[in-house]
């Protein structure tokens, strides 16, 4: 375990470092939040009755998403790992006393949590302060904070086990870009239209998918969307498809190793 | 011109040496457009139409937007990708050759796997063009062409703009992406849903609304002034100012070294 813990606290400390770009970042996800927020209210305006969400609950789901968007973006291993995969120098990392499979997920994770870590508050500082449509709500009750805290780690994991099996493409393909799994699991995920706003039965295939236990429950748990018996059940799917991707990218991960055929020389 | 010519030829070749990536690479943008699509799609299913516009008329102004943004995207990508070049000391050996440095930029980087997203737009527009309720005389057909070329012309001022920045900063400057790739995302409805505020910003400062929402009024018949529908034509000042900045940059530009 230790060896881990150090890992992250590197990766983590290292991250820390890009205060300027966290900071130049952030007017992007501004405008990022505000645009569409705007455009949600649009159609609230054309329609309030179809609207599927509370409108303060879409408000909160976009403006987490742009604090923690780190933490939930199909982002891929930082690259390094792709990049070892088709240049050759992933022979130096087969040859230490570690699993690979488990240094890149601390990596990856030690990655997302500092760029979360320096993006959120400055986000949700203002989100709070806001004039009335765009403002943040404070979640309903403490029982469903408790949830949505239970949720933000598991729909982390499961994210960066399912980026992991697209890393582990690269074995197979030796192409750096795999992009179709980013937009894929963008789409699906909720990442560009809350889930609720997919018309049936795409609305529920989506929830049930693995796509589905990603950002799309702790982001509706946060604001009371998903509740009560429905939340306990999301959060379930979501240690499921956690536990279902991990196995099948160890698997994978062992099968590919053993045909591997370092790159370059 | 025929430099040029060579330059694309040149391009297109070394790309074609990695059919796979290519492949992937075409793929890829097929899926990203799609579930752009996807999403206005979902949207309209569920409130049939917003501030008065239909789902075939949302459709057109997504494929306007995009197959401007991806013209610029194929051939301006070495200001996309100027940042890299400063860095690994491409510009600095672009600057001792005897041409000019824009249209060095432009010949040396051209990427056509990004052709796709064109392609898809175009597919998008065939929809929409019989369902938008639009009378297509020939003077709409005009319109419609000045909108996607002129919104190719902003959206290459700005990447001018992006790339001039790289001069002072050395680094790729992200707020600059909400002009750029967010004017494309943001682009697939009409700008006027966005408010007053973002509506006045997009025609007098960044002129997206000038290629996209003006003219698509006189599209569909709701504005019949001829201003309109050369409303286009305006936003082609907006390549002014991009190129002074960036001669700004250039003349203040000092080597990353090495």
């Amino acid at each position: 375990m230790r060896p881990y813990v150090s890992l992250f606290r590197i990766r983590f400390i290292n991250g820390l470092q890009y205060r300027a770009a966290a900071l130049a970042g952030l007017s992007t996800q501004f405008a990022w939040g505000f645009m569409n927020i705007l455009a949600f209210s649009a159609f609230y305006r054309a329609n309030p009755a179809a609207f599927p969400m509370a409108f303060p609950h879409l408000v909160s789901y976009i403006w987490i998403q742009q604090a923690f968007l780190a933490l939930f973006a199909p982002w891929g291993t930082g690259g390094k790992a792709v990049e070892t995969i088709v240049n050759g120098n992933i022979s130096y990392d087969l040859v230490r006393p570690m699993d690979l499979y488990n240094r890149w997920f601390i990596e990856t994770i030690g990655d997302r949590v500092s760029r979360a870590a320096l993006r959120c508050v400055p986000i949700l500082l203002v989100a709070f302060i806001l004039p009335e449509p765009f403002r943040m709500t404070l979640p309903p009750d403490m029982r469903q904070f408790a949830l949505f805290l239970v949720s933000v780690p598991l729909s982390m994991c499961v994210v960066t086990v399912f980026m992991m099996l697209d890393t582990i493409f690269t074995f197979y393909t030796m192409s750096r870009y795999n992009a179709i799994f980013i937009f894929t699991a963008e789409f699906l995920a909720g990442g560009i239209l809350p889930i609720p706003f997919f018309p049936e039965p795409f609305r529920t295939i989506a929830e049930l998918l693995p796509f589905g236990s990603m950002q799309n429950v702790p982001l509706r748990i946060y604001s009371g969307d998903l509740a009560g018996m429905d939340a306990l059940k999301a959060i379930a799917l979501q240690a499921f498809w956690l536990a279902a991707m991990l196995l099948l990218g160890k698997l994978l991960m062992k099968h590919s190793l053993k045909r591997v055929i370092a790159q370059g020389g | 011109m025929k430099l040029y010519f060579k330059y694309a030829a040149m391009n297109l070749k070394s790309q074609m040496q990695y059919k796979f990536t290519f492949i992937t690479g075409v793929v890829s943008r097929i899926a990203l457009s799609f579930t752009s699509v996807l999403s206005v799609l979902f949207m309209f299913t569920r409130f049939n139409e917003v501030e008065g516009f239909t789902l075939s008329q949302a459709l057109l102004c997504f494929s306007v937007v995009s197959m401007a943004f991806s013209l610029t995207e194929v051939f301006a990508r070495g200001f996309d990708i100027m940042p890299r070049m400063l860095g690994n000391g491409e510009f600095d050996r672009c600057l001792v050759r005897p041409r000019g440095m824009i249209f060095q930029v432009l010949a040396s980087h051209m990427e056509f796997a990004r052709l796709s997203i064109f392609v898809s737009a175009v597919a998008v527009l065939c929809y929409a063009v019989p369902n938008s309720g639009v009378v297509w005389t020939w003077d709409k057909i005009i319109t419609l062409i000045l909108m996607i070329v002129c919104g190719a012309v902003v959206f290459f001022g700005l990447f001018i703009i992006y790339a001039a920045f790289s001069f002072f900063t050395v680094e790729g400057l992200e707020f600059m992406n909400v002009l750029t790739h967010g004017g494309k995302e943001f682009g697939r409805y009409p700008f006027v849903i966005y408010g007053d505020g973002v509506l006045r910003f997009l025609t007098y400062v960044v002129p997206m609304a000038l290629f996209q929402y003006y003219p698509l009024l006189y599209l569909l018949g709701r504005e019949r002034s001829k201003l309109y529908m050369f409303m286009p034509l305006f936003a082609l000042l907006f390549i002014l100012p991009s190129y002074g900045f960036f001669r700004l940059g250039l003349r203040y530009y000092k080597s990353t070294g090495s």
